[in-house]
């Protein structure tokens, strides 16, 4: 499996190959959405509603062989796409390794500029909510 | 004679850019319009000939900036065609005139058990500072019901009303739908029952005539800033023997008449509501918007985005997916829409790709969005600077992303 900064370095060479283009950047994130595991319709439920995104965007996490597994959904495609990316990178990896990733891509490739600074704040929301998930399922390891 | 869109776009510097390398069709022109270059170089001028505090000084700049501010106030008297230029306040915009009358005329006259009218279609602004009065006061809040076009039922209006009613506040044209309120037959029936009225005027007063006069509105409140006019500045006009009614808003210098220690006595009318140093250099260049406007003629800026809308809705209409909130007989010209399938935030976002700046979202509406079982919409409000291409690289890019979603 690759390491983060692998995937991240992957990711990065994707969008430079979109260029400067706006509108073909935000349908290639739109498009990125479709392939997130299908999220449970059950799971759709306040409590795993990440606080500080404009909309909505639902997000839970467990154990498996010490690798935290995550899976989310949103109303909204191109914040499905962004999450998308989140997962590709931090998925099934142990706490540790996540708690500790340093998520330049996020920067690297302009996203700022792409969704905006209000979705931008968004991002750094799931970003926490993630780790927040690595970091409680560490403590139950060492308990 | 055709209108001189060309022409107009020449004042406008703002417009002429691209972003996303594409160039800019601004259509948020409900949210806020851009301004005139006579309205920048006023306000700079101000800043670099005349800045001085107004009233009271004695010396020559103090006595020119306060000859500019107080010639702004008369050009909004004639704007609105109020009576009298002291019936004429300026404040930070829109919300805080609102505001204004919540806290002194509704404190003074609004008691336990009264009740106060709002409707289905208003802004946050025109719904929280009433509920905060009828909290402190013990007072009620009546909401007059909508239909599914967006416009209100009249008839549930004149039976909410009361001789318990003692204020309706009502928008005009409503920010979010773009429909227009029957607003003087509001105020005739509300006036049977010896209720005032409040109009907020925020999205009216660039789109429709103005005569406080012949609608007989209490109070009309509006912002400089949807009016080409600069931003932080507002208006809030009332009737004369109203405003002297009301205790004063705000304390501090130039609404004091003589303080003491034991009794202060406050200014006349329409000083009495504004304390403190005001927003000089804005209400300055203010005048130069409505100057704008007034070279044009109201009717005829109406005419040409009537025409926006029209031909906005001849070309989007027919797409399939294409979905119109708020189709009432009579708007402003704002077309509010969603496309079946995508959340507005995505619209926004991929007509913002191609240079085009909408408003997503619910428009600080929440109850009415509520009511229309919407999360949001999106909003491509039209100006007197916008052109027929510009609807059609609209229509263009909503008949994309719809093709995209509704195959």
């Amino acid at each position: 499996m690759s390491s983060i900064q692998e995937v991240q370095n992957e990711i990065i060479s994707e969008f430079e190959i979109l260029g400067d283009d706006k509108e073909s950047t935000i349908f290639y994130i739109m498009e990125l959405g479709n392939g997130l595991e299908k999220f449970p319709e059950e799971e759709q439920i306040e409590a795993n509603i990440i606080k500080g995104c404009q909309s909505k965007v639902w997000l839970i996490a467990d154990e498996k062989d010490g690798k935290v597994h995550y899976q989310a959904d949103s109303n909204t495609d191109i914040t499905k796409g962004l999450i998308s990316l989140l997962i590709r990178v931090l998925n099934d990896r142990t706490p540790q390794e996540i708690i500790s990733a340093e998520l330049d891509f996020i920067h690297k490739i302009g996203m700022g500029g792409i969704i905006g600074s209000q979705r931008s704040n968004g991002l750094a929301a799931m970003i926490k909510q993630m780790k927040l998930y690595a970091l409680a399922f560490q403590a139950k390891q060492n308990a | 004679m055709s209108f001189p869109i060309d022409q107009i776009r020449k004042e406008f510097p703002i417009l002429h850019q691209e972003v996303h390398g594409k160039p800019l069709i601004y259509f948020d022109n409900a949210a806020t319009t851009q301004k005139p270059k006579s309205v920048i170089e006023a306000l700079e001028g101000y800043y670099l000939h005349d800045n001085a505090n107004i009233h009271r000084g004695a010396h020559a700049l103090a006595d020119r900036s306060t000859r500019y501010y107080e010639e702004t106030r008369v050009a909004v008297q004639e704007f609105i065609r109020a009576k009298e230029p002291e019936e004429i306040i300026f404040t930070k915009g829109t919300t805080e005139s609102i505001n204004l009358v919540a806290y002194t005329f509704g404190r003074k006259f609004i008691q336990a058990g009264d009740e106060i009218i709002i409707s289905t279609l208003e802004h946050h602004s025109n719904i929280v500072p009433w509920q905060m009065l009828c909290e402190e006061k013990g007072a009620n809040l009546k909401v007059i019901p909508i239909n599914e076009a967006g416009e209100i039922l009249f008839e549930e209006f004149e039976k909410l009303l009361s001789p318990k009613t003692k204020l309706v506040s009502i928008v005009h044209a409503s920010n979010a739908l773009g429909t227009i309120n029957p607003v003087k037959e509001i105020i005739a029936a509300a006036h049977q029952v010896g209720a005032k009225v409040l109009l907020d005027g925020a999205q009216s007063s660039s789109h429709l005539e103005i005569d406080v006069q012949d609608l007989d509105c209490d109070f009309f409140a509006f912002s400089a800033h949807k009016l080409y006019g600069p931003t932080g500045l507002g208006v809030l006009y009332g009737k004369r023997e109203v405003l002297e009614a009301m205790p004063p808003f705000q304390g501090g210098g130039e609404m004091i008449k003589e303080v003491s220690f034991e009794k202060t006595t406050y200014n006349e009318i329409p000083f009495k509501f504004e304390a403190g140093t005001p927003n000089i250099g804005d209400v300055i260049a203010f005048k130069h918007a409505l100057e704008f406007i007034g070279s044009y003629g109201k009717k005829a800026i109406k005419a040409h985005e009537d025409e926006l809308l029209a031909y906005a809705n001849e070309l989007l209409l027919p797409v399939k997916g294409f979905n119109p909130v708020g189709t009432a007989e009579k708007k402003v010209s704002v077309l509010s829409f969603n496309i079946n399938g995508m959340h507005p935030f995505d619209v926004g976002v991929m007509l913002d790709a191609k240079g085009i700046a909408v408003r997503t979202g619910h428009h600080c509406t929440q109850p009415l969005m509520k009511r229309l079982g919407l999360e949001g919409t999106v909003r491509a409000s039209f100006a007197v600077y916008n052109s027929k291409s510009e609807i059609e690289k609209l229509a263009e890019g909503v008949t994309q992303l719809a093709r995209i979603k509704n195959k």
